[in-house]
């Protein structure tokens, strides 16, 4: 089968079209639609890391909600113990989640398989026992982002008198903002990180662990690096989604059908180990959860079915299946023999 | 100094010993051939000098140095290059990102000299037509050709070849002569273990035997062709 490929700016040139048009949505929408659609976008993320983690490095955790939930207590901490802005404790609670992702590494990178995913579970239950005891922070009840906090945030001065709308609103509309930019940053890093010659050799050790070493691949390096740079990336995330709520308690924080059940979800109905994958994932599962709202659980059990429907019938995925339907690919991966060499063709 | 040298290198699986005391060198440039009936435990010291499996007792040294317990990946960057005897290609990646993996990581190549580097050697090897295509369709022989073509990728001072002509019909065979022939002249010390002993008589200079995990015999190519151990154990085969 031939691949084809868009020339490499159509991709950039929709890419660009989409998140304009995305960036102007809270200029023209209600602030309903504002907070749902950062809510979205904040799935995306975690959804385009765990996709990076179990999609690309192999490393299928289902602790990630350990991530999300440091990263929001250490933009808990920063504000409420040291006063710091909110935005500077979601770059804090980033760098704290990789930092703690190193002992988290060291434990769980001993393990293999389904004992990798049960041990990174076990890692997120103790992330969120041991932070439920920090009783600065409410315990296991949690506590609130001080009044104000968002209002006086970083940025939401500026956007409040540009768009002439109230505090509330402007914090709203940063915030969304701000999510909309880390999908994009997100993604760019991801494929120029596919791209790159590490992520050549991830694509190598996921094809051949043991030819991958004997060409010279760390296998355990590599793994290693993109645990630390999904931990910083969901940590960032974490951070970014509880100055929204507001509220914070060890349950929400560490929510494994919150932050990993349904982030799953995303990337294995839109295509597990593609890079378009959790974006078609992201729009499927808004649009089910805008269709199925009034159902009360029974959405839960939809969205369970359609999930097994899709792994039966499309195991690739939607957005694989598609790409192997169709040879369309959109960020390609692939590195193409220099062109003097490759004329003469099979 | 030998370039690689074995000391008294042993190796069990459970009772089975495998690997039974083996001591040679390799000197720079040289090419040697390994023979022995199957199961002599001939892929088996390939593991062991790549660093897949470790020794019971005994020393690997490269350039000297011992290198028994360096990972796999830095014995490759040290210089150790490898063919597998069953081909393990990266089958979703192109042949040419193949080579492209082993040349930015093993061969230490930069970006912007790999393309053109990997390109060289897949003309050399006969696969730059089908340097887009996915490695795992390809037929058995560019397989074999792949495996050899990655190997060199790693820019290796010693290339283990295993079994790469096993397979092959003589005309695909005497290709492969002509190319290991040509690394080898470029001063690439070869090792090869191979079945097919006109293909491989006509690249090494000296022979190892081993059989049942011992070190036979070692000499120049006519004197261990000629011994009467080696006639019995390769009784009817192609001598
Ligand atoms: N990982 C392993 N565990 C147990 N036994 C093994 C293992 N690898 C090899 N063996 C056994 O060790 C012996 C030597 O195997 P090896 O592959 O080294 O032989 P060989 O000389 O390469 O044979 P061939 O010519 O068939 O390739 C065989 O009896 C094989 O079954
Ligand atoms: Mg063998």
């Amino acid at each position: 089968m031939m691949k084809t490929s868009f020339p490499a700016y159509r991709p950039l040139a929709l890419a660009v079209l989409c998140a304009a048009a995305l960036a102007l949505v809270p200029l023209i929408g209600p602030r309903a639609v504002v907070q749902d659609l950062f809510g979205i976008l904040c799935l995306l993320v975690l959804a385009l890391n765990w996709n990076m983690l179990a999609g690309f490095a192999g490393l299928v955790s289902v602790g990630q909600q350990a991530f999300v939930g440091i990263g929001a207590y250490t933009m808990f901490a920063a504000v409420i113990l040291f006063g710091l802005d909110p935005l500077a404790g979601v770059l804090l609670g980033g760098l704290v989640a990789m930092a703690l992702a190193v002992p988290v590494a060291c434990f769980v990178f001993r393990l293999n398989g389904a004992y990798f995913a049960i041990g990174t579970w076990v890692a997120a239950e103790i992330a969120r026992l041991g932070l439920g005891q920090w009783k600065a922070l409410g315990g296991g009840t949690g506590t609130s982002l001080p009044k104000g906090t968002t209002r006086d945030m970083l940025g939401v001065g500026p956007v409040k008198e540009w768009l002439g709308v109230s505090s509330a609103a402007a914090s709203d509309i940063l915030l969304y903002w701000l999510a909309l930019g880390l999908v994009l940053v997100t993604l760019g890093v991801s494929w120029a990180f596919l791209r790159s010659r590490m992520g050549l050799g991830l694509q190598a050790i996921r094809d051949n662990a043991m030819a991958a070493r004997a060409v010279g691949v760390d296998p355990v390096r590599l793994k290693a690096l993109v645990f630390l740079l999904t931990a910083f990336g969901t940590g960032l995330c974490g951070g970014l989604l509880f100055i929204q709520i507001t509220r914070i308690t060890p349950d929400a924080a560490f929510s494994l059908l919150d932050w990993t059940a349904f982030v799953l979800f995303v990337v294995v109905i839109g295509g597990i180990g593609t890079l378009p994958g959790p974006i078609v994932g992201v729009v499927v599962f808004y649009a089910l959860e805008r269709l199925l709202s009034d159902y009360g659980s029974a959405y839960l059990i939809v969205l369970g079915l359609f999930g097994i429907a899709v792994m039966l019938f499309a195991r690739r995925g939607l957005w694989g299946s598609l790409s192997g339907r169709t040879g369309l690919e959109l960020l390609p991966l692939g590195h193409r023999a220099p062109a003097s060499a490759s004329a003469v063709r099979p | 100094m030998a370039l690689l040298s074995l000391r008294s290198v042993s190796k069990s699986f459970g009772a089975l010993k495998v690997t039974d005391d083996v001591s040679f060198d390799l000197q720079p440039g040289e090419a040697l051939g390994i023979i022995g009936p199957n199961g002599a435990g001939k892929s088996t010291l390939f593991n062991l000098i790549t660093g897949n499996l470790r020794p019971d007792a005994g020393q690997i040294l490269l350039d000297g140095r011992d290198v028994s317990a360096d990972s796999v990946m830095a014995r490759c960057a040290a210089g150790i290059g490898r063919s597998f005897q069953i081909p393990q290609p990266f089958g979703h990646l192109s042949v040419y990102e193949n080579l492209l993996v082993a040349a930015r990581f093993g061969g230490g190549l930069a970006a912007a000299e790999a393309p053109e580097f990997c390109m060289d050697i897949l003309r050399r090897t006969g696969l730059a037509g089908v340097a887009d295509s996915p490695a795992g369709g390809l037929p058995l022989l560019s397989r074999k050709r792949l495996e050899l073509a990655r190997a060199m990728a790693t820019r290796p001072r010693v290339l283990l070849l295993d079994e790469i002509a096993g397979g092959l019909t003589d005309a695909e065979c005497v290709e492969l002569v002509a190319t290991i022939r040509a690394i080898h002249a470029e001063g690439t010390a070869i090792v090869w273990i191979e079945h097919v002993l006109h293909a491989l008589n006509s690249v090494v200079n000296r022979l190892i035997v081993l059989n049942f995990g011992r070190l036979l015999m070692v000499g120049d190519v006519k004197t261990v062709m000629n011994s009467a151990e080696v006639r019995e154990i390769y009784l009817g085969a192609e001598v």
